[in-house]
């Protein structure tokens, strides 16, 4: 039984491990006291998540799943409902955002090999929460049935057909022998509430699993072997007060960049909402430049870089899945590219480098010189992964210290 | 508990035989999720076939018509157009529609059509779904310098020639397809229908 019997918390205890729980996951969580910039990217990524479905939640309350309804009441909901612009916007631009900060928070993980042992799994989990959110993306794209929503979902679907029984399998999932409204009712019920229940036990999942092992830092340094007297990592300072003040910096400046592109540049300059989109669904009409939004181009570069349906499909899904056993692939005796050699240092940045190239040319033409860069960017993408065993293991590496540096 | 004259076979044969039977419910209770998302009644009964007037089609020129929701292309081709087709063989990946199921039997041939002159066409890519556009001008075209007419697409760069049979270096790997089309008079075609599929 609780010592505080008397106290209603005392009670509440008793019945359930409230405190033990905020003191396991916040209070009493020690996390490395030399976390940077890099590690603004988690809980902005969770903010992100809330904001989606604060959001979402108000614009289903006004959208109208149909084929016949949903363009016009998307419009409905900017010109006609008050302040619907903005949550729509704050929708949008959150999708964005919510992908530059999932971006950023995985090159940080491969930047400190946060996803090494024994951190696998959370790395794992994070590439479901990846998965899921493409998907939840996806779907999202289609619900205001324009054209890019029609036609995006046209070549996403026709995907699948490459599978064995492909035809019988797209017909599948769009209901239909094209997409029809019979596809935009079940995306809209998946992209509402099947994909975010998903997503959410995935994010408590990563949180979890994250809380059993402890944070990895800038130095790939294990704090936890280095305790005072009482127990605690002489390395950590415990997350609630250091890190939720810390963090409430970063969510500020975030914000005030993603204020600044929702007010003043809601539409991305087409990256992320495309013109196209302005025009209603039209079935016997392809738009005449196809892209994906800003966040898939680099995978669909990847598709396009081959001139064959099955190898551009399997690639682009070799692409994804790679990703998955990327804690295998690394063979380094040291996390953090602070301590790795020179080889893997410049494979980083090159792959780095080479992500965002890939994301810009998939919402370029697929021609001349852009389709040579494609195939490039290809071979680079997957020579990061599929050398990397290799590279990384035989490579020189440099001592790491026994305590974090740089910390205060 | 105790432990004590446990039968532990049992046990593991009654754990086994429930999950099994538990198994077998959950996959017949999957069946209603999983069939709710085929085709329903009212979309089957949408696909019925579609009469297309040719009569207005100028040689050279193309036609857009629907069925089932998707673009079928109507096109009349000139006879210029048509002595093209057969010097194209080396630059196409199936330029003898080896792939049957890419056309009725009785377009199988070099027009891939019932009559030389009118094609008849989905007008859906044969690599993901988008509708190719027509460009039946013999013109270097920014996509290929030696074009000699037919559909290109905008969404992934396929080409196909003036009897919708793709070229080489198209990500498409097959043919565009021929849908089943019958004539009802010489100035109304039936599409998605035939004599077989009536």
């Amino acid at each position: 039984m609780s010592k505080n019997q008397n106290t209603l918390m005392g009670w509440i205890d008793d019945r359930l491990p409230v405190t033990q729980t905020y003191e396991k996951h916040m209070s009493k969580y020690y996390a490395p006291k030399n976390f940077n910039f890099w590690y603004f990217f988690g809980v902005l990524s969770m903010l992100m998540l809330a904001n989606q479905i604060l959001t979402g939640i108000w614009l289903t309350m006004n959208y109208v799943p149909s084929a016949e309804g949903a363009f016009a009441s998307v419009e409905y909901i900017m010109r006609d409902v008050e302040w619907g612009w903005l949550l729509r916007y704050m929708h949008s631009t959150g999708a964005t955002f919510f992908f530059i900060a999932v971006y950023l928070h995985m090159m940080r993980a491969v930047l400190y090999g946060s996803y090494q042992k024994p951190r696998e799994l959370i790395w794992i989990f994070g590439m479901l929460i990846y998965l899921a959110l493409m998907a939840e993306a996806f779907m999202g794209y289609v619900l205001p049935w324009g054209q890019m929503s029609y036609w995006g979902a046209q070549v996403i679907i026709s995907l699948f057909s490459v599978l064995p029984y492909g035809d019988a399998l797209t017909e599948w999932i769009r209901g239909d022998f094209l997409i029809s409204g019979a596809t935009l009712n079940r995306f809209f019920a998946l992209h509402v509430i099947a994909v975010p229940l998903v997503l959410v036990m995935l994010v408590v999942l990563h949180l979890l699993a994250l809380h059993e092992v402890g944070s990895n830092n800038p130095d790939g340094v294990d704090i936890k072997k280095l305790k005072d007297e009482n127990g605690k990592p002489l390395d950590g300072v415990p997350f609630h007060p250091y890190y939720t003040v810390h963090d409430m910096v970063g969510i500020v400046v975030f914000l005030m960049i993603f204020c600044t592109v929702m007010f003043f540049f809601p539409e991305g300059n087409g990256f992320m909402l495309e013109y196209a989109n302005f025009e209603p669904a039209n079935g016997l009409k392809t738009p005449e430049h196809i892209a994906p939004v800003w966040y898939f181009g680099s995978f669909y570069s990847i598709l396009r870089a081959f001139p064959d349906k099955v190898l551009g499909v399997i690639a682009m899904a070799a692409a994804i899945a790679i990703l998955f056993v990327l804690p295998w692939l690394d063979r380094s005796p040291v996390k953090s590219w602070r301590y790795k050699g020179w080889i893997s240092k410049i494979f980083i940045l090159v792959f780095a480098v080479t992500f965002v190239l890939l994301t810009w040319l998939g919402t370029q033409p697929a021609t001349g010189v852009n389709l040579i860069l494609a195939r490039v960017g290809t071979a680079i993408y997957f020579a990061f992964f599929v050398l990397m065993p290799f590279y990384s293991s035989m490579e020189k590496t440099k001592p790491v210290p026994e305590r974090v540096t740089g910390g205060h | 508990m105790s432990q004590d004259g446990v039968n532990k076979g049992r046990r593991t044969l009654l754990l086994g035989a429930t999950t099994a039977v538990g198994a077998v419910g959950a996959g017949f209770v999957a069946v209603p999720f999983v069939k709710s998302w085929v085709p329903s009644e009212r979309a089957k009964a949408a696909g019925a076939p579609a009469k297309v007037d040719i009569s207005k089609i100028e040689p050279g020129a193309m036609l857009t018509a629907e069925w089932r929701g998707k673009p079928v292309y109507v096109a009349r081709r000139t006879q210029e157009m048509l002595d093209v087709l057969p010097e194209l063989s080396d630059r196409l990946k199936d330029p003898d529609n080896s792939v049957k199921t890419q056309q009725p039997a009785y377009a199988d041939n070099i027009n891939r059509s019932r009559e030389p002159e009118l094609i008849v066409l989905l007008g859906v890519c044969t690599h993901l779904g988008c509708a190719p556009k027509y460009h039946a001008e013999v013109k270097p075209e920014p996509f290929d310098e030696n074009w000699k007419g037919g559909w290109f697409c905008p969404c992934h760069g396929s080409r196909f020639d003036l009897s919708g049979r793709v070229f080489k270096g198209s990500p498409a790997a097959t043919n565009l397809v021929v849908p089943p089309y019958m004539y009802e008079s010489d100035n109304v075609i039936v599409v998605g229908e035939d004599e077989e599929n009536a």
